[in-house]
């Protein structure tokens, strides 16, 4: 599998008096699935339209592998997209919708079978698309972008609509493209979609990137060293561990929150005072809180910023 | 698959384009998809909608129907002197084209070369396009060919041959003091025609060749004048409320040599005076005074005064395949833009333009395919039908019908390329449609088809308007030496069948143009 990166550096893009994207830079590496987290109208799908060549920035550049999407030969080996799944004309089947595109880039019909056996969509081909749901669009989707067995994948929103049976089908699936080496790069505005499926995450707000890193790093980070303990004796551990230096905060009628200490040095110093301990463990957050926590700055800003210019149009 | 460890894994694609590689490719030139695979993948696109092919199939069936209905109800109507109704007939030149052959002629025959000499005193006649003269005629069959010398009253003499051939000789007419001399000589199959105002200073105004004249034909005097014809006409018939004019024209001098001389004169009424006893004309001698009334014309047929129905009526109904064309193609476009598949589109060929250019030719193509065979049944089936119903179909040289059958097709598919050209360019179907109708069907229709604008504004909009391309369909041609009502009612267009043509694909060329500009330069 050649190996295709999708670099995004510096992007800047105004409609009109809105500013879509402001300096967004990061790069989607090979072998891995990156998430890219925003909030709805943080410049996901105009970053996505940009590097794809449909809309064009007006600073900053993108490129895939090493080019711009436009000037790649062969664009659909190169780069499998899927931006919007209702981007099918209702009347035509679905193998058909395949069947152009494949037409345009050079690839016979039996890739299409064979895409749509990928996806598990070869019983409805032959149906219109018009009367698939929108999980069944969704697939269609993911084909068409797989269609050129491209080494970059780019999927926006794919989770959308899809059953709870599609979304584990999914997030196994995008893993296993990974895992052939493919570069992944997934978007979402919803973080449980992507949790155990992105090894990377890139965080956007208001067309900047708030955070690119590794999702067990930004975890890490999240958690700091808190440790939860469940005790009968609440003020006797309150006692112990404040004289060792660590701050404690009352977490509900008999469970308290550790920060400062590491959890075997909890442990030791209430083993040491002979406090009871019921349950102790060291609290892991989840990547939904390093969400909310990076992106709550810029959605608070950008509801000032609606409430002082409500005529101005969002993205 | 270890990926990270063998980058080239895909080297051996078989296609061999894997050229994006190293800093080096970027220096090469770019090799895109073959502008084949997108005709292909537009193709796919258009059979794998319905609707679409529905919609042509439509178009071909409104087209077809309603040249039909048409034709079913064409009658052509005429009397006879006494009249009675007769069949309609039509008269064909030696060149096979319909003309007007009536007339009176005063004759004897010519055998071998010769000349015969006269002076005209008076022409007495109304219509500028009256004529009197000396004529050479193969027999007094009517559409037999000829040639004339000739005085009129308002275009001055002339030489004409064979109907649609017409000479300017000196200006003016005859007036009692100034007569006017002429002369016409054979000498094997050229006729040499000349005028003089004494007889003695004498101008050569032509000389015909009329190709297979046999060795005795009929030399003689003539005088005719156009009827005058008031017409009522509705879109399937045309009435015919003809006056009669008669033109005296006063001959003495008569001078012969060769074979044209002798001493005895025919008078032959030539062709039918239909409805109008008054128009049968006769003559007149007196010693060495001839004297020659006559009625009717000598000249091309135009179908405004001959009930001849061109060819083209049977495609009368290619407006409303149009608009069923129209449909497609906008809605070809159209449903990209409305169902975001142009984004598809462009991610699998970024080059803008030929995706434009790929559409236009697999719509133009398709419609081209389409109006084919459908004005190709539709002219078979409707001549048909006009010649059961007693009509009577312009001639036309083979050539003539098939450029109808091939330029109506033409027409379609370059209007379709047009439809489909704005309909990039608006983005929106219900927008394009009527631009397209207002653009070029109403012109069509307010022109050529209904009877409602001033003949100028009709023949402005059919020179500029995308409408002009209905031209293509026109078989009958206009005359400068036959006075007659050249209205595109009539199927006569300001523009010649490939002008219009090509003011139409102008339209076409000009809105792909911008089409693909807009397409560049828009986001998707």
């Amino acid at each position: 599998m050649q190996q295709t990166a999708i670099t995004v550096t510096g992007l800047r893009k105004r409609y009109g008096s809105v500013v879509a994207l402001d300096g967004m830079s990061f790069r989607a590496q090979p072998g891995r699935v990156t998430g890219f987290l925003g909030p709805n109208g943080a410049g996901k799908s105009t970053t996505m339209r940009v590097i794809l060549g449909l809309d064009h920035p007006n600073a900053g550049e993108a490129t895939v592998g090493d080019r711009p999407y436009r000037s790649l030969p062969d664009p659909l080996r190169r780069l499998g997209a899927l931006l919007d799944a209702g981007a099918v004309h209702p009347a035509r089947s679905g193998r058909n919708h395949l069947l152009w595109l494949a037409r345009c880039a050079g690839l016979p019909a039996s890739r299409v079978d064979a895409v749509l056996d990928l996806v598990g969509l070869r019983s409805a081909a032959r149906r219109r698309a018009g009367g698939y749901s929108l999980g069944m669009r969704q697939r269609l989707g993911i084909a068409a972008a797989l269609l050129g067995d491209p080494p970059a994948l780019l999927l926006d929103e794919p989770f959308n609509g899809m059953d709870p049976e599609g979304i584990v089908w999914l997030r196994g699936f995008l893993r296993s493209l990974a895992g052939q080496g493919r570069t992944v790069l997934v978007s979402s505005h919803l973080m449980g979609e992507l949790e155990g499926t992105a090894e990377h995450v890139v965080v956007v707000g208001r067309g900047r990137v708030l955070a690119d890193a590794p999702v067990a790093e930004l975890i890490a980070a999240e958690s700091g060293d808190r440790v939860v303990l469940r005790t009968p004796a609440v003020d006797r551990a309150t006692a112990a561990l404040t004289g060792a230096g660590g701050a404690v905060a009352a977490f509900g009628p008999d469970a308290l929150v550790v920060t400062g200490l590491a959890a075997e040095r909890v442990s030791a110093l209430l083993a040491a005072a002979a406090v009871p301990v019921g349950q102790l463990a060291p609290h892991r957050a989840t990547l939904e809180d390093a969400y909310l926590r990076l992106t709550r700055e810029a959605t608070q800003y950008r509801g000032a910023d609606a409430t002082a210019r409500p005529g101005e149009v969002r993205r | 698959m270890s990926a990270r460890t063998e980058p080239e894994h895909r080297a051996a694609d078989p296609t061999g384009r894997d050229d994006a590689g190293g800093p080096a490719a970027r220096t090469d030139r770019v090799r895109r998809p073959g502008f084949g695979r997108l005709v292909w993948a537009e193709w796919t696109k258009l059979r794998s909608v319905p609707a679409w092919l529905v919609g042509l199939a439509v178009a071909a069936l409104l087209t077809a129907a309603i040249g039909l209905l048409i034709c079913g109800a064409s009658v052509c109507s005429r009397q006879d002197a006494h009249g009675r109704e007769v069949a309609c007939t039509a008269t064909v030149g030696p060149d096979g084209r319909n003309v007007t052959d009536r007339f009176y002629f005063v004759h004897r025959p010519m055998t071998g070369d010769g000349s015969l000499t006269v002076r005209l005193t008076a022409l007495d006649a109304s219509q500028p396009w009256a004529k009197a003269g000396i004529m050479v005629k193969d027999g007094i069959r009517p559409g037999a060919g000829y040639a004339a010398v000739l005085v009129t009253p308002g275009h001055g003499a002339r030489l004409q041959d064979d109907f649609a051939h017409d000479v300017a000789g000196p200006a003016g007419t005859v007036s009692p003091g100034r007569p006017r001399w002429l002369r016409l000589t054979r000498a094997g199959d050229r006729l040499t025609g000349a005028v003089s105002p004494d007889g003695h200073r004498w101008t050569t105004v032509g000389t015909a060749r009329l190709a297979g004249l046999p060795r005795t034909a009929q030399v003689g005097l003539f005088a005719a004048t156009p009827l005058d014809f008031g017409r009522t006409d509705s879109l399937t018939q045309s009435t015919v409320h003809p006056e009669a004019t008669v033109a005296t024209a006063t001959f003495d001098r008569v001078r012969a040599t060769g074979g044209a001389a002798g001493t005895a004169w025919t008078g032959t009424r030539i062709g039918d005076t239909g409805p109008l006893p008054s128009a049968a004309g006769g003559y007149h001698r007196a010693g060495d005074t001839l004297t020659v009334r006559g009625s009717g014309d000598i000249a091309p047929a135009v179908s405004s005064i001959e009930s001849i129905t061109p060819v083209e009526r049977t495609l009368l109904g290619s407006f409303a395949g149009l608009v069923a064309i129209a449909v497609v193609a906008i809605s070809s476009i159209g449903t990209e833009y409305r169902r975001g598949t142009i984004r598809l589109t462009l991610l699998a060929s970024p080059r803008r333009g030929r995706v434009l250019a790929a559409k236009a030719l697999v719509v133009g193509g398709a419609v081209f395919l389409v109006g084919l065979a459908t004005a190709a049944v539709a002219v078979a089936l409707g001549t048909t039908l006009l010649r059961a119903n007693g009509n009577v179909l312009a001639a036309v040289p083979p050539g003539t019908v098939l450029r109808v059958v091939v330029g109506t097709a033409a027409l379609l598919a370059v209007a379709a390329v047009l439809a489909l050209a704005v309909g990039a360019i608006v983005r929106h179907a219900v927008g394009a449609i009527v631009a397209v109708l207002a653009g070029l069907i109403l012109p069509y229709l307010l022109a050529a088809v209904l009877p409602v604008l001033p003949a100028p504004a009709a023949e402005w909009l059919l020179r500029v308007s995308p409408a002009a391309g209905f031209a293509v369909q026109q078989t009958m041609l206009a005359y400068p030496q036959v006075d007659a009502a050249y209205t595109p009612l009539d199927g006569y267009y300001p523009l010649a069948p490939w002008q219009g043509f090509a003011v139409l694909c102008g339209w076409a060329l000009v809105a792909l143009a911008v089409a693909t500009l807009l397409l560049r330069r828009r986001d998707a």
